[in-house]
């Protein structure tokens, strides 16, 4: 194919991925360098790209300081106990002090934010939740990033990160090609902002075949954050941290405004409540500071997600599934019933299809809930992704290292499920982050940080020739067979992300082996993981289209690397629920109350595994103000 | 299968092609109209239904789980800022939602910020972003560092 190579060159700020993190830096950096050059590269169309894509029902993340709701601090203790104790708590706090101005602009530019009629506040679906009439969520936010960039590119997947050939560990740009065109192209520029996104389909999902794109994360969140991140050398924090959701079967429409707005809540198939019967053993399991039902009930401390999820997984393991949620009731009232819906519309439509189509009227049928696959991510209830520097004034030096969320490759930053440790920024946080990592991205340049960087040709052309090997491959060897798809020379993008699925499913604590892996199981998966490797080299792409899914394919198989690598060297099962390592099934904050830490050589590909300290920055003093205020009552 | 073209509706115009995040609305070639070419990545997220100004896509529940004879349909409009849907069952039954989709005439409430004043020294330096302390408290109150909340970062360091 011929292809052009386009460079679009001196760019001061490369933004990679125009979702809510990718969005939210490129508006900042406007802002903090009026006189730089913006430019995102962005997979598909920012109107309508990344995880907001059909749009979402409510902010996840809002303080609500102004009108003395929360404080970013009380936002920390939070997410940290919901995290079992392993969050970046300065990482944290810096994006929960800065999230409700995002918000307030977000109101500005038009997102119809749904008001308490009583108290004129934000209407709240829970602590940290407030609703919206969210369907133009994204076309919104995009708005503002192209109103700052100097350029967006659509339709270019970017598969590599740029080095500088100058310094070493310093950034340089980005390489991609065209969707469209199949045009090569090259940014050259001084930072670069990653916020390409988590990873869905990494490991098997519970739907197949025509289905199998009906995942809770978007199929098109391909991991590439990480796979960037991880093959151009920067480190990695938390990555083990999987999430696995409850939510509705099948459509896996979720259940936040249900649980917390409609007051729903679940039952087994005899109708009884089952969550609290697990909890006793689970507590001696993880220890009582992490699962303490009769303290959750009196302060606002949460049972952490997984610990949920371990309930759900175990009593169906019973033989007492279904899970059902009880919508019957609260779907009476026709404005809940509303909202129910429209919940739906606005955020998951597949869920609303698959009740019309097999006549679950929520109204006069409860439900089933399910636990998903599981999905690698670092801005939901999971905080995987690359290690981070936090601000000058909070952060200890451990995780500082000069400016806000640049990775440990100089002038790399990153947002949303990008940055590791920072579990529940969700959309707002997401995009605060953008915020942070652009202003900081200007302070780096107008510090001369960036000053002298070279890129040979060398490297942008054999970037070029690794990029565009699928097709030549494809190009090669399609006349050695008749017809069809099975070659003795090549697999096609499919079948490779078929093999990913299935070791992962299988030796990495998957949905069909109820999420339980050990040590040798890991090791095996390493192993196949590693000549799945050698396979991808082999793997052919008959159109530009192909070329894509190999990409992300290959992002992906990283990704997965990765996470088995962390699962091996965390040796405790630290968030039961979302995976249980079955030779070290107790919780050991003895020796694992750190986060984990990775490095992959880019000439080697060796991982480095290493322990960071677990830095506490808030103390307990609303538990134990609350435990002194209360005295301990037995759950009704 | 997610998303499928009506033959007859469908006039070719690539508004579903531009817009799908999964790119995989491609126009047939002999046909010069759209298809899904990959209903396996299709998310069903209604994006390309959104955006087709003929009404000619529609979305199938997934084979794996979702029996025929549902559908759901939607209509977007920017000028009147609202979005309509229509749900209707297997049996009959139907539903019908309409909610907002902005509070503004379209692509209005941003301020340009390469017309703002530039800032200063002080506030690179400092903790604020563009907006801020502003925008935080409406004008009542600051950024949180850990002396305005009397906090410290406690350097117990587990292992
Ligand atoms: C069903 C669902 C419900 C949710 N509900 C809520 C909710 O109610 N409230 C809430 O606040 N949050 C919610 N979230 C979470 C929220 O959507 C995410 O936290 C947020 O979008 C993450 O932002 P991000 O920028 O990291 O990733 P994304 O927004 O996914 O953006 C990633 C971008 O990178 C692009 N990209 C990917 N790979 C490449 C590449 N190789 N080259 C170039 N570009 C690339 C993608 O196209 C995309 O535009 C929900 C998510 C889902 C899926
Ligand atoms: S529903 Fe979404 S993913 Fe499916 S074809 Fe349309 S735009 Fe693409
Ligand atoms: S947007 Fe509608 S009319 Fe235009 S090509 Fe797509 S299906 Fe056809």
């Amino acid at each position: 194919m011929a292809c052009e190579t386009i460079v679009e060159d001196s760019i001061d700020i490369l933004v990679v991925g125009g979702g809510l993190g990718g969005s939210g830096a490129a508006w900042e950096a406007r802002f903090w360098g009026q006189d730089k050059k913006i430019v995102v590269a962005e997979k598909a169309n920012i109107d309508r790209s990344g995880a907001v894509a059909q749009g979402l029902y409510a902010i996840n993340c809002y303080m609500g300081t102004r009108w003395g709701e929360n404080n970013p601090e009380d936002h920390v203790r939070y997410a940290r106990i919901d995290l079992m104790g392993m969050v970046r708590e300065d990482l944290l706090f810096d994006m929960a002090r800065h999230v409700d101005s995002t918000v307030h602009q977000f109101e500005d530019w038009g997102l119809p934010i749904m008001k308490n009629p009583k108290t004129g506040n934000y209407l709240r679906e829970g602590r940290w939740q407030i609703m919206i009439h969210g369907e133009s969520y994204k076309p919104i936010v995009a708005e503002a990033a192209k109103k700052s960039a100097d350029k967006i590119y659509n339709r270019i997947c970017v598969t590599h990160l740029l080095l500088d050939d100058a310094k070493d560990n310093r950034i340089a740009g980005a390489v991609g090609f065209n969707v469209r065109t199949g045009n090569y192209h090259v940014f050259k520029s001084k930072t670069v902002v990653v916020a390409a996104g988590g990873a869905s389909n990494i490991f098997k999902p519970r739907s197949v075949g025509e289905g199998a794109g009906r995942v809770w994360y978007a199929p098109w969140s391909s991991g590439s954050a990480y796979g960037l991140m991880i093959n151009a050398g920067a480190k990695m924090t938390q990555m083990e941290n999987r999430i696995v959701l409850a939510r509705f079967k099948d459509g896996y429409g979720p259940v936040g405004a249900y649980f917390l707005h409609l007051k729903t809540y679940t039952q087994n198939c005899n109708g009884e409540e089952y969550e609290s019967k697990w909890f006793p053993e689970l507590q001696k399991m993880v220890g009582k500071e992490y699962l303490d039902p009769e303290l959750s009930h009196r302060t606002h401390r949460p049972i952490p997600t997984c610990l949920r999820n371990h309930a759900i997984i175990n009593e169906v393991n019973a033989g007492r599934g279904p899970i059902h949620m009880v919508t019957m009731k609260a779907f009476q009232d026709p404005h809940l019933e509303e909202v129910g819906w429209e919940n739906f519309l606005g955020m998951t439509v597949g869920q609303a299809v698959l009740w019309a189509a097999t006549d679950v009227d929520p109204k006069s049928e409860n439900p089933e809930l399910t636990t998903s696959e599981p999905y690698v991510m670092g801005s939901h209830a999971t905080g995987a992704g690359g290690w981070a520097s936090g601000p000058e004034d909070i952060s200890p030096p451990e995780y500082f290292w000069g400016y806000n969320r640049m990775m440990t490759i100089e002038g790399l930053f990153g947002a949303g499920d990008a940055v590791g440790g920072t579990p529940h920024a969700f959309s707002s946080g997401s995009f605060t982050e953008g915020r942070l990592a652009a202003k900081a991205a200007c302070k780096y340049i107008d510090d001369g940080k960036a000053e002298g960087i070279r890129i040979n040709d060398q490297q942008v052309q054999d970037r070029k020739e690794e990029i565009f090997a699928p097709m030549e491959r494809y190009k090669i060897y399609r006349n050695e067979i008749v017809a069809g798809t099975v070659s003795p020379s090549y697999i096609n993008p499919k079948q490779g992300l078929d093999r990913l699925q299935k070791l992962m499913d299988e030796y990495c604590g998957g949905v069909t082996v109820s999420y339980m892996t050990n040590e040798k199981l890991l090791n095996i998966g390493l192993k196949k993981l590693k000549i799945m490797e050698e396979d991808l080299e082999s793997i052919a792409a008959k159109d530009i289209h192909e070329l894509l899914r190999a990409w992300e394919l290959k992002h992906r198989h990283r990704t997965a690397e990765c996470v088995t690598q962390h699962t091996l060297f965390r040796k405790e099962t630290r968030w039961p629920g979302y995976y249980y390592r079955g030779d070290a099934m107790k919780l050991d904050d003895k020796n694992w109350h750190v986060l984990t830490v990775s490095r992959r050589d880019p000439e080697t590909g060796e991982y480095t595994m290493e322990k960071a300290p677990c830095y506490h920055l808030v103390g307990d003093e609303e538990e134990k103000a609350a435990k002194k205020k209360a005295p301990a009552k037995k759950r009704a | 299968m997610p998303t499928f073209v009506y033959m007859t509706s469908c006039d070719g115009c690539g508004h579903c092609v531009d817009i799908c995040p999964s790119d995989i609305m491609h126009i047939d070639p002999t046909y010069r109209r759209a298809y899904n070419i990959e209903p396996d990545m299709c998310w069903e997220c209604y994006s390309c239904v959104k955006a087709c100004p003929q009404n000619a896509i529609d979305a199938r529940g997934y084979a794996d789980f979702a029996p025929l004879g549902h559908s759901v349909r939607v209509r977007r409009d920017e000028e009147k800022g609202t979005i309509s849907w229509r749900v209707k069952f297997r049996n009959g039954t139907e539903k019908n939602f309409l909610s907002p989709i902005t509070t503004k005439p379209w692509g209005t409430g941003y301020p340009e910020l390469k017309d703002e004043p530039a800032p200063s020294n002080e506030m690179r330096d400092s903790q604020h972003l563009y907006s801020e302390p502003k925008y935080i408290r409406m004008d009542d109150g600051d950024v949180h560092t850990l002396e305005s909340n009397k906090l410290k970062m406690k350097l117990g360091v587990y292992y």
